[in-house]
């Protein structure tokens, strides 16, 4: 056990900073410290960047042009690039897909693909969950019945994030609903310009459209496109799964706002001023600190478990589970800190254009939709209700 | 001993459920919540016909004489209906502060306007820098001839974008408490100037500024310098309304998630049947009702000024941890649907998460009580 950084840790941490320095896209920066919300354009410009540097790929491996990063060196990227509260590489190409396609895809596809994901050329969206599929996503109807050299598929996907920027879709579909319901199930690629997709929007209670839901309307999609082998899609999806949840303790991004939180304790920007002489709120944000000390230290456990070749298990639920609670427990923090100036709803302030002067701290504004917003962490990727089962199941054998 | 509702309160709470069920479905609630008045003035001559309005006026000037205890029935009701009326702005914190402070020629003018509906009044009280307690009141008012000179600022004044009257609390000498003294300002007054906004829970409101707005003497409501029990006392007041407003939206969470995990089905049952749905909603029902019992406690055992502040602190503790645990998990059990726009469970969420931050949070409170 040590965890001290090599020298050439420190040298990499050296050249991060300095990519921050010099190649962090100006616009995007200046859009997330005043925290405006990102358009499609600033997300492709910012992993653009990170392409260019040769760092998009942070889990890929190196043959399709990952970084080969050590764990050490994956601790210090997300870490710095917290701090400089870069905004977070949108994952579903990257990091959901991408690992499907060049862990069961064929070697057609993944020159097919994985260039383009890597460069944020195309963007992807995911289709899982339906209507009536969440929880017991296994159930998903979404039906795709072979005809000669193309599948044509019927259906509705849900939840469906950033769908209306998205080129293509990876859906799990129902090719066989014979047997147990989990083998029927395949993965498919479809273009969202095929004719019978649509994408209807789904306004959620911070006001915004983060979420859609996607229609297929015998919609004829090539063979060709079809991950690995037909009822298999089960099994990729999981594997994809432990991959989503492995990122979703997010770590040093609730670092970073934890140090932001108490940087705006200590100024004091709030309705009751004083909140550092609040001893309830105090040790709040104290056990705060606590948690996520415990969850960083879990998450380097499963990282560096994960480097000596096993792959991420059932722990990476705790990951889920506890990281999503401290990140919503900071959003509660952060709202008290805004105080009265979080109770007005005043969207256009954090939109692209806007050039007024804020009512407030602009942080306060964004408080409370944010707080709702992050209502969905707790739900989506599996609820954390589900995370524990898998844990008494799998882990303790209940 | 009696927890049973008097023939007003009876009246009162049929009354409000009958008006919620058949005029206020939550389309008709998310119109007048986007509109720009916020309200809607029909229902607002509603209100007076149905005697609201005139609950927390004396029966002396045409009204019938409630206290906050009647006016608890009235807020559950409309928690469930999540009404947008400006009834907490002008019945609950204003016509209860003309009627506490004002001295009689002002109550005589008040109170029966706002009886029969044709006179909306807020309270500009909250302030920036200040807390819940009129001590740290920063707006003052300096003597000037027959009147006083207003200056400062106040933020998120219920509903100020329709009231007609503006209660201005202000300093009119330097010995803080003391010299606290509240201002009847018409709200077209010459250096009064507004930004008003929506909340995120649906309510209207406003940043105000008062720049050097002159008023008469007889603007003083009340005596001057003497204002700062009777603020208290009303803020206290607000607390438990609030609080059974909270209690309204529990009863209607609680109601739907109830009826959600019996009709939603996922591993071929309705989730209501996995123990941990139950038991999540068994904890929901369980401080919903520790909730109903402290909003009792607070209007039933507190026998003095002293003993209600610390009454309305313990009641904003209960009801900020209750409602966050009900919110919460009324938006989880829902899964998705619980923070979308189109359900009402999210909005329902929404309110609880500000009525937390109005006149003081939950860890405003629990810290003032462990100071006293």
């Amino acid at each position: 056990m040590d965890l001290n950084f090599s020298d050439q840790d420190l040298a990499f941490r050296e050249e991060v900073r300095e990519f921050f320095r010099t190649r962090y896209p100006q616009s995007v920066k200046e859009k997330q410290d005043s925290g405006i919300y990102l358009t499609k354009e600033d997300h492709v410009l910012w992993q653009k960047a990170l392409h260019e540097k040769g760092w998009a790929g942070i889990n890929w491996p190196v043959e399709y042009g990952g970084t080969g990063w050590t764990t050490a060196q994956k601790y210090i990227f997300a870490n710095e690039s917290a701090a400089h509260n870069a905004p977070r590489l949108v994952p579903f190409g990257l990091s959901m897909v991408a690992p499907v396609i060049y862990t069961y895809g064929n070697e057609e596809q993944k020159q097919r693909f994985l260039p383009d994901i890597l460069a944020s050329n195309v963007w992807w969206c995911q289709g899982y969950s339906e209507p009536n599929s969440g929880s017991d996503l296994a159930s998903l109807k979404t039906k795709a019945v072979r005809d000669g050299d193309h599948y044509i598929v019927n259906g509705t996907k849900t939840w469906t994030t950033l769908g209306q920027h998205a080129d293509w879709i990876f859906c799990l579909v129902r090719t066989d609903d014979t047997g147990k319901k989990q083998d029927g199930i395949s993965f498919l690629l479809i273009d969202m310009k095929t004719p019978g997709v649509s994408v209807t929007p789904i306004i959620t209670i911070d006001g915004i459209r983060e979420v859609n839901e996607v229609h297929f309307e015998d919609v004829r999609v090539p063979a060709e496109n079809l991950i690995g082998e037909e009822g298999k899609g089960w099994t990729y999806a999981k594997v994809l799964l432990t991959h989503e949840r492995t990122g979703i303790a997010r770590v040093a991004e609730s670092k970073a706002k934890l140090a932001s939180l108490k940087k705006r304790i200590e100024s004091g920007t709030s309705e009751l001023n004083d909140l550092s002489g609040n001893a309830v709120f105090m040790s709040r944000v104290a056990e705060a600190e606590v948690e996520l000390k415990a969850l960083e230290f879990t998450e380097l456990r499963v990282l560096s478990s994960v480097a000596t070749g096993k792959a991420p298990g059932s722990e990476s639920s705790i990951l889920k589970i506890k990281g999503t609670e401290i990140m919503q427990l900071l959003d509660e923090l952060l709202l008290e800190v805004a105080g009265i100036q979080g109770l007005p709803f005043l969207p256009e302030q954090y939109q692209t254009g806007f050039d007024g002067e804020t009512e407030g701290p602009a942080f306060a504004a964004k408080a409370a939709p944010v707080y709702y917003n992050n209502r969905k962490l707790s739900i989506y990727g599996g609820t954390n209700e589900i995370q524990k089962n898998i844990i008494s199941k799998q882990v303790l054998g209940l | 001993m009696d927890f049973s509702l008097n023939d007003i309160q009876q009246m009162m709470q049929d009354s409000a459920s009958r008006f919620i069920t058949n005029e206020y479905d939550f389309e008709t609630r998310r119109k007048l919540a986007d509109s720009d008045t916020g309200y809607d003035e029909k229902n607002w001559q509603t209100f007076a016909e149905l005697g609201w309005l005139a609950l927390m006026v004396p029966e002396e000037f045409g009204g019938l004489g409630g206290t906050i205890q009647d006016a608890i029935v009235l807020q559950e009701a409309f928690g469930k209906g999540m009404v947008v009326e400006p009834f907490f702005a002008t019945v609950i914190l204003s016509a209860n502060l003309i009627n506490k402070l004002g001295h009689s020629g002002q109550k005589e003018t008040l109170l029966p306007q706002i009886a029969e509906g044709s006179l909306k009044v807020s309270l500009a009280h909250t302030e920036l820098e200040a807390a819940s307690t009129p001590a740290s009141v920063a707006t003052r008012a300096v003597k000037e001839g027959s009147g006083y000179v207003i200056s400062g600022a106040k933020n998120y004044v219920l509903n100020a974008n329709t009231s007609d009257l503006l209660l201005v609390t202000a300093q009119t000498s330097d010995d803080s408490e003391s010299g606290l003294t509240v201002f009847v300002v018409p709200a077209d007054s010459q250096g009064v100037s507004f930004k008003h906004y929506k909340g995120n829970d649906g309510s209207s409101a406003s940043n105000l500024v008062l720049d050097q707005v002159f008023v008469d003497e007889s603007a003083v409501l009340g005596q001057a310098g003497l204002a700062a029990d009777a603020v208290n006392e009303v803020l206290a007041d607000g607390i438990i309304a609030l609080s059974a407003e909270a209690v309204g939206i529990m009863d209607a969470l609680l109601e739907k998630t109830n009826e959600y995990v019996k009709t939603r089905k996922q591993f071929e049952r309705p989730i209501g049947n996995f123990q941990v749905v139950q038991h999540r909603i068994a904890d929901m029902f369980i401080e919903k009702e520790m909730s109903r019992s402290m909003l009792y406690f607070s209007v039933l055992e507190p026998a003095n000024a002293a003993e209600a502040q610390r009454a309305a602190s313990m009641l904003k503790v209960k009801i900020g941890n209750a409602a966050r645990l009900v919110g919460q998990s009324a938006v989880q059990l829902h899964g998705g649907m619980g923070i979308t726009d189109e359900l009402d469970v999210g909005h329902y969420f929404k309110r609880l998460t500000s009525l937390n931050m109005l006149l003081g949070s939950r860890d405003w409170h629990l810290n003032r009580l462990i100071a006293q």
